[in-house]
């Protein structure tokens, strides 16, 4: 059997999910290199569009920033910030990767604050960066996160970026586009989508060596489990070789 | 407009378009020679209490020799917008230079990691914190530029970044819809590096424009840092590569290299070993002070901050990374 680690696993799973002839909004890391796995595997045609500004480049390599030189390389245009987000806006873009220090069991993310009190934190973290807007206005938000209880919780000390919200139909009573939300989470040990009516998550597929209860037991709050749930399908000999070899050779993101 | 709902953090900057007109309409229109060194421009254009907004993206076509200078000068109080600020806000909160924040994103240098220092400055509680995202802030430049007092978007609604915010939600007159009303902001200053300017401050740049476009229309007074100053006639031979116009320009600086160590599109790529340093020494706050000594408060310009990091040599692999070589 193929020796894989957890990361190249997610990254596998998470280029898997990119339709052929779609766009994705990215930042840097992991969900880049979904993006340029796919783009070299199953989805050639796949747009990949960062923030800052660049639109549709050929990706020379990983970028380090995504506003780096390599994020408009060969592309399409080097636009602005409102040339992404503005497409993002008027529904242009069917699915952006998010990550963040916490998650809820509806999606919503904290990228901004550890602690309880806003001025006086425990940890200050970035903030939103363009993470509110992708989710905002991308089709399909999908995250990509190692998955513990510190980062699974019940509650979070900051919704910085909205998922389902309270679950049901809060999101779109929130004023959010329509039809727009969290889609897959993908973790080290599972991939998970949301209950369509509730919209609280759920475990659709399970990676190699975990079972259910490894799952839960890395989560703060109570997954549910799709009837139809099943085993995931490791990373293959050709992804694995063009991951290490063609989207990441140095190691910036597979080697952490 | 029936307002449902709004953000309680704080407005730093007023978004009134026809205050800001009455500033604009004083400035000059003439073509002047606007060049001068750097030093000089950050003593008369950078005031103490300012509300300030750097240009490009974090540390990418970043005006960095400008922040040194600015720290070099120990500007206090300053207001700044934290659209997508990474080793320029590192500079800034060495130097503790402001005390209030628009934030979308802080802190970090994106995959490089979080930097210490601005962490830090920014949970010791001395610094006011409005929360925005990148599009809010980007949205909020547009306002401006547009000479209108808000612009209606439609994200941060349901979030906990929108009770933080200054935000305000309202129904759509329109469609009933509810739409986030971001309010114009007009920094007292904006500082913008480009590859190429004349002497009025006609600016040309290459790559992402991010949100300099808008920024240099909304701010105030406008520092110009370029790589190359060029001549008025190539301007005006190629009027269509003009970014910004010399009506919104203060003063045109000549800084070759000025966006080091962070990447200058089709010139050179950002110093990596020289940004790990800086996030590495930030640990050891004795450390970090004498290493602030060398390379800021002891270098007399940015020519001399990049020649106490590899000069020459430095500049020669930095060039080759980013044509690929």
């Amino acid at each position: 059997m193929t020796e894989y680690s957890a990361i190249e696993m997610m990254i596998c799973v998470a280029a898997r999910e990119l339709e052929n002839g779609s766009t994705v909004g990215v930042g840097t890391g992991a969900p880049c290199a979904a993006a340029m796995l796919a783009q070299k595997t199953t989805a050639k045609d796949l747009s990949i569009l960062f923030e800052a500004g660049g639109i549709s480049p050929q990706l020379p390599e990983m970028p380090i920033s995504v506003g780096d030189s390599r994020t408009f390389y060969k592309a399409a245009m080097a636009g602005s910030m409102g040339d992404t987000m503005e497409a993002c806006s008027r529904g242009f873009v069917d699915y952006t990767f998010l990550g963040g220090a916490q998650i809820d069991k509806y999606g919503n993310l904290n990228s901004t604050i550890i602690g309880k009190e806003h001025r006086h934190p425990k940890v200050r973290l970035p903030g939103s960066g363009g993470a509110n807007d992708f989710a905002s206005f991308c089709w399909r938000t999908m995250i990509m996160t190692v998955q513990d209880k510190r980062r699974f919780v019940e509650k979070l000390d900051f919704m910085t970026t909205p998922g389902w919200i309270n679950g049901d139909d809060s999101r779109e009573k929130s004023g959010l586009p329509l039809n727009t939300g969290p889609y897959k989470i993908i973790t080290n040990l599972a991939l998970m989508d949301f209950e369509p009516k509730s919209k609280r998550m759920r475990v659709i597929s399970i990676h190699p060596g975990y079972t259910f209860n490894d799952v839960q037991d890395n989560c703060g709050f109570e997954l549910l489990c799709a009837e139809t749930a099943e085993k995931t399908h490791p990373p293959s000999m050709g992804e694995l070789k063009i991951l290490r070899e063609e989207v990441d050779p140095y190691r910036y993101v597979i080697g952490r | 407009m029936n307002v449902l709902e709004q953000g309680h953090g704080k407005l730093f900057m007023d978004p009134d378009p026809d205050n800001a007109r009455e500033f604009f309409r004083k400035k000059k229109r003439k073509m002047d020679n606007k060049v001068m060194d750097l030093k000089t421009a950050v003593e008369k254009f950078v005031n103490d209490g300012d509300y300030l907004a750097i240009g490009g993206f974090g540390a990418n076509r970043t005006p960095v020799s400008a922040c040194h200078e600015i720290v070099r000068q120990g500007r206090k109080n300053m207001g700044f917008a934290g659209h997508t600020s990474t080793h320029d806000m590192e500079i800034l909160s060495a130097g503790k230079v402001y005390n209030r924040i628009d934030v979308a994103y802080v802190v970090g240098l994106e995959a490089r990691g979080l930097s210490t220092c601005s962490r830090q400055y920014l949970e010791s509680g001395h610094v006011e914190i409005t929360e925005w995202s990148n599009y809010s802030l980007t949205a909020r430049l547009k306002a401006a530029a547009m000479g209108v007092p808000y612009i209606p978007v439609r994200n941060l609604m349901g979030t906990d970044t929108l009770k933080y915010s200054a935000a305000k939600i309202a129904d759509c007159p329109f469609t009933g819809k509810k739409l986030t009303l971001m309010p114009a902001l007009y920094p007292d200053i904006a500082i913008i590096h480009v590859h190429e300017a004349d002497i009025y401050g006609n600016a040309r740049f290459k790559g992402i424009a991010v949100s300099d476009i808008d920024l240099a229309n909304a701010a105030k007074r406008v520092i110009i840092t370029t790589e190359r100053l060029i001549s008025h006639d190539e301007i005006t031979r190629d009027p269509s590569s003009t970014r910004i116009p010399y009506y919104v320009v203060d003063a045109v600086c000549e800084e070759p290299f000025g966006a080091y160590p962070g990447t200058m599109p089709y010139e050179y790529f950002s110093d990596e070993e020289h940004l790990k340093e800086w996030l590495e020494v930030e640990k050891d706050s004795e450390k970090f002070q004498v290493f602030l000594k060398k390379n800021i408060y002891d270098c007399k310009d940015h020519e001399e901050y990049i020649s106490r990091n590899g000069g020459a040599k430095k500049r020669r692999e930095l060039r080759a990374k980013e044509m690929l070589l």
